[in-house]
């Protein structure tokens, strides 16, 4: 659905590193190249190249079946790349697991739903916290004093999460008995709560209606500046893509075709003709 | 809204389930009332619950099937009952010496557990259950091919032959004899002993479930490959479950043996891992006052049914089939509607209106 | 010439269990359950057979298809009374229910039938082929035990691939829900794949009686956990899988018995399993799923 008026109240940042020609100099975060994959043959993603800086949202857009899912399962290690190398930092990440990953600074979120479900909203945030709860094994079994002291903490902070989505009131539920768009929530509260760099957003808006969707939005943003993290999201909604992300990388059969800002990619013949339809002639936006 | 610590509630009332059982228990001795065939399982009992609480932490809070776990519990009693028999005149002390032997069960246990969980826990599924299975066969026919004996040189080991091989001092004496398994047991188990080991282990099995292992653990189980994407280490807390369960085991092993004059390796087969599951799956899985309540009933249930005689087995089986029926078929709606939660059934999609 | 003898004998047992391995894999691949009383359905046409043939004098080739009979309609009511009414719940409480059944079995085994070990005489009787100037010398029993394991896998290939239930068989395995907007009867197909096991349970039960003669109401439970096992080890599902895997499992039962220990031959069977699960996850011949993120 498109709702022009939207648009207007989010005011993207000036893109400070659109892609590809983005500030020499500057530091990245998270570097992909010529990354590839195949599965038994068939040559799921070939030769994608990503360059993420530290505050950036960049949106990774293409029609169904194009490979943006497997790109995130390659950046988060879900699947070990086949070809081509990932730097997190500066730091090349071969033979990482997906928690090695994380603990580097990478969170995502996942296209169909991922939650502890038969666990409380407020543990499943604490299992985001997981590698920021230090205490042993022994210390929990025998509730030594390190244990109340940190598990504290742990609570303090998941109220302060949940606050940021004002999700606060829903702690003490079984995630599984969310409805969706809280559901949807929890998965990206949980992955802010792993203290990433990155984070990756796999459709965040699917099954959202324009309200909700303009609401993610608005908290996306509000992750970013709070957060100073950078955000990486798969979307279909291209009023969401369109108006927040500063960088858009387009994918069709496993390979880029287009890189830019927004505008770039909205007037690209190619993506235009692979993804957005033709009906730019009816002066209408893109995606409607 | 159903707040304060649901799960603290509940780990009260695990506990007063149990001392109360062993009050009562106590008094009905005390004053005569409890049969001599009943007395007599009150240490199996006892070992029986924290096999089946130890089971659901592998199989209800880590969600992967074993069907070998007692294959644990006989390496606890193996191990527990040699070290028992070859420290007898080290620590004189009953009590002190089946403390040490449980604890000694608990680690070879725990450790076999560790060898196990290695291999095995990179697989999923029914392939884990399997290789369990495999394991508690290979463990069952291996101890069947040992022999011990001790003299004043320490242990003597031998595999394969016969015990007059272990080449003995004069004096020495053959504490596990190949497939004669061991026999002249001391009885240094008691009911009380038995309780303490049933409140160690729900310490033990509830306070690490409410903990962020635990909670790492449960993740697991969930959703494996979003624990990971929260930098959970998959193999770590799979082990950890792993091993804490066969350390449990092991202990109950020990406990177990020790209120018998013999045992041989053929007990702990498959039937008694499959048992000890069934204990697990009726009291739910996950839920520990379940599984105690199951673990008791369900072994107290064949001397129940004595007054059938032949027919009692066969009974068993028909009250097993009724009650996975009853409790699982989702046209007979028999159950209240926790029950059927505890039992992990996919249909606990209440709504959060009701704060 | 005894390493030619232990071969023939390995694929003899082996042949046995890829029999009862085709109930565990077919019943799996359907129904996706460990259908743990399978072995005590082998116990109970034994004991058909049995009492059909000595007590009877029925002729053999009655005996062992009326116990065809007695097993298939056994598993259709087990199928029909303990296993249907648990369609949508988890498979552990389905698992729990089938050892429920597994001791039903057994108890009524040994209250009908008692526990006293029968004495059964082989329906093949116990004449023997010998070769290479009789020092390698055959049971007709083995003979007879190998044919009948390669005629079944060849009906059995044919009647999955080629006919109408067979490909509604495979259509359930895959995707129950597809196939049932197919108009495929799912709850009949799976009937009938309980059936057919059942019915193959009866042969094994006969064969494995005519080669190991003592019949008691546990005579299937260890049979039938190592059939289960010969199953995952060719990869649970697959119906070859189900042959090699058994044929390999008998050939290394008798290989570790006679080279190796008695005493040890099963311990050797598991381990063999073991790194073989470890090395392919999902058997011989079974096929990698990945899990889709």
């Amino acid at each position: 659905m498109n709702n022009p008026r939207e648009e207007t109240k989010y005011v993207p940042q000036p893109a400070t590193n659109l892609i590809p020609e983005r500030e020499l100099g500057k530091q990245l975060i998270l570097e992909a190249h010529n990354l590839g994959i195949d599965f038994g043959g068939l040559t799921a993603v070939e030769g994608f190249d990503l360059s993420v800086s530290p505050t950036e949202i960049i949106g990774l857009i293409g029609p169904n079946g194009a490979g943006k899912t497997t790109v995130f399962n390659l950046l988060s290690k879900v699947y070990q790349p086949t070809r081509g190398t990932i730097l997190m930092n500066g730091r090349d990440t071969m033979g990482m697991s997906t928690a090695q990953m994380n603990r580097a600074g990478v969170a995502r979120t996942f296209q169909n739903i991922r939650l502890f479900n038969n666990l409380t909203v407020e543990d499943n945030i604490k299992l985001g916290l997981h590698n920021h709860i230090k205490y042993g094994m022994l210390s929990g079994i025998l509730r030594l004093p390190n244990y109340w002291k940190q598990e504290k903490e742990a609570k303090e902070r998941v109220t302060e999460l949940l606050s940021i989505f004002s999700m606060t009131h829903m702690a003490p539920f079984r995630a599984g008995a969310l409805p969706y768009g809280a559901q949807r929530r929890l998965e990206i509260i949980r992955a802010l709560a792993t203290g990433p760099k990155v984070l990756l957003l796999d459709e965040p808006a699917a099954g959202m209606n324009p309200s909700e969707t303009s609401e993610l939005m608005e908290n996306i943003v509000k992750v970013r500046d709070t957060f100073q993290i950078a955000v990486v999201l798969i979307e279909h909604d291209m009023n969401l893509v369109m108006g927040i992300c500063e960088g858009i990388c387009v994918l069709n059969f496993g390979k880029i075709i287009a890189k830019g800002t927004p505008s770039e990619i909205q007037n690209n013949p190619v993506v235009i003709e692979a993804y957005l339809g033709r009906q730019k002639e009816d002066g209408q936006n893109a995606e409607s | 809204m159903r707040k304060l610590q649901k799960s603290t509630r509940e780990s009260i009332f695990t506990y007063a389930i149990v001392i109360v059982a062993f009050l009562a228990t106590q008094g009905l001795m005390l004053s005569g009332n409890i049969s001599s065939a009943l007395t007599g399982q009150l240490v199996p009992i006892c070992a029986y619950v924290v096999m089946a609480v130890s089971l659901n932490l592998t199989v209800g809070v880590l969600g992967e099937l074993s069907l070998g776990h007692a294959s644990f519990m006989s390496v606890g009693a193996f191990s527990g009952v040699t070290a028992c028999i070859s420290l007898a005149n080290v620590i004189p002390s009953d009590p002190i010496r089946l403390v040490v032997g449980m604890v000694i069960g608990a680690i070879c246990a725990g450790a076999a557990g560790f060898l196990i969980g290695i291999p095995v826990l990179r697989l999923n599924g029914d392939y884990l259950a399997i290789v369990t299975l495999a394991f508690g066969e290979i463990i069952k026919n291996l101890i069947t091919c040992l022999s011990v004996g001790v003299d004043s040189r320490g242990l003597h080991f031998s595999f394969l032959t016969s015990s007059s091989m272990l080449n003995l001092e004069e004096g020495g004496t053959v504490i596990i004899n190949g497939p004669m398994g061991i026999a002249g047991i001391p009885k240094l188990s008691t009911f009380t002993a038995g309780f303490i080991l049933v409140v160690v282990t729900l310490f033990i099995v509830m306070n690490l479930v409410k903990s962020r292992a635990g909670r790492a653990i449960m993740a697991l189980r969930d959703n494996r490959i979003a624990a990971e994407s929260v930098g959970i280490p998959v193999t770590k807390y799979k082990l950890m479950a792993f091993v804490t369960s066969a350390a449990l085991a092991g202990a109950a092993g020990a406990l177990y043996a020790m209120n018998f004059s013999t045992i041989v390796a053929t007990k702990f087969n498959f039937s008694t891992s499959i048992l000890i599951l069934v204990y697990v799956v009726l009291g739910g899985l996950g839920n520990i006052w379940g599984t105690v309540i199951a673990a008791t009933v369900l072994t107290i249930l064949p001397e129940m049914l004595r007054g059938f005689n032949d027919y009692r087995m066969l009974l068993y089986a028909i009250v097993l089939i009724i009650v996975m029926l009853a409790t699982n078929n989702s046209r007979l709606k028999l159950i209240p509607a926790w029950l059927k939660k505890t039992l992990g059934s996919k249909t606990g999609k209440e709504s959060i209106s009701n704060e | 010439m005894s390493f030619l003898s232990h071969l023939i004998s390995g694929i003899s047992l082996g042949s046995i269990y890829a029999i009862i391995a085709l109930g565990y894999t077919m019943v799996y691949g359907i129904a996706k359950m460990l259908n743990f009383a399978h072995g005590d359905v082998i116990m109970v046409g034994a004991y058909a057979c049995f009492f059909m043939v000595s007590r009877y004098e029925i002729p053999a080739v009655v005996g062992v298809l009326s116990a065809v009979v007695i097993c298939t309609l056994l598993g259709i009511i087990i199928e029909r009374l303990a296993y249907k009414p648990l369609r949508s719940a988890t498979s552990l409480a389905v698992l729990i229910t089938a050892i429920g059944i597994s001791y039903f079995l057994q108890n009524a085994a040994q209250l009908l039938w008692t526990s006293n070990p029968k004495v059964f005489n082989s329906l093949m009787g116990d004449g023997s082929v010998k070769l290479f100037d009789g020092r390698l010398s055959i049971s007709v029993t083995a003979i007879v035990t190998i044919v009948v394991c390669v005629i079944i896998m060849l009906a059995l290939t044919w009647f999955t691939g080629r006919t109408k239930m067979g490909k509604a068989m495979r259509a359930c395995s895959e995707d129950k829900g597809a196939a049932q907007l197919m108009g495929i009867n799912v709850n009949f197909t799976i009937s009938m794949t309980f059936a057919i096991g059942s019915a193959l349970a009866a042969i094994a039960g006969v064969l494995l009686c005519s080669a190991y003669p003592i019949l008691t109401p546990t005579t299937g439970s260890m049979p039938g956990i190592k059939a289960f096992t010969a199953a995952v080890f060719g990869g649970i599902g697959s119906i070859p899988g189900a042959l090699l895997g058994g044929v390999l499992l008998g050939i290394i039962e008798i290989f570790g018995k006679a080279y190796i220990s008695t005493q040890l031959s099963d311990a050797i069977v598991f381990v063999v399993l073991i790194v073989v699960l470890l090395v392919k996850p999902t058997g011989l011949l079974g096929k990698q799923v990945q899990e889709k993120v």
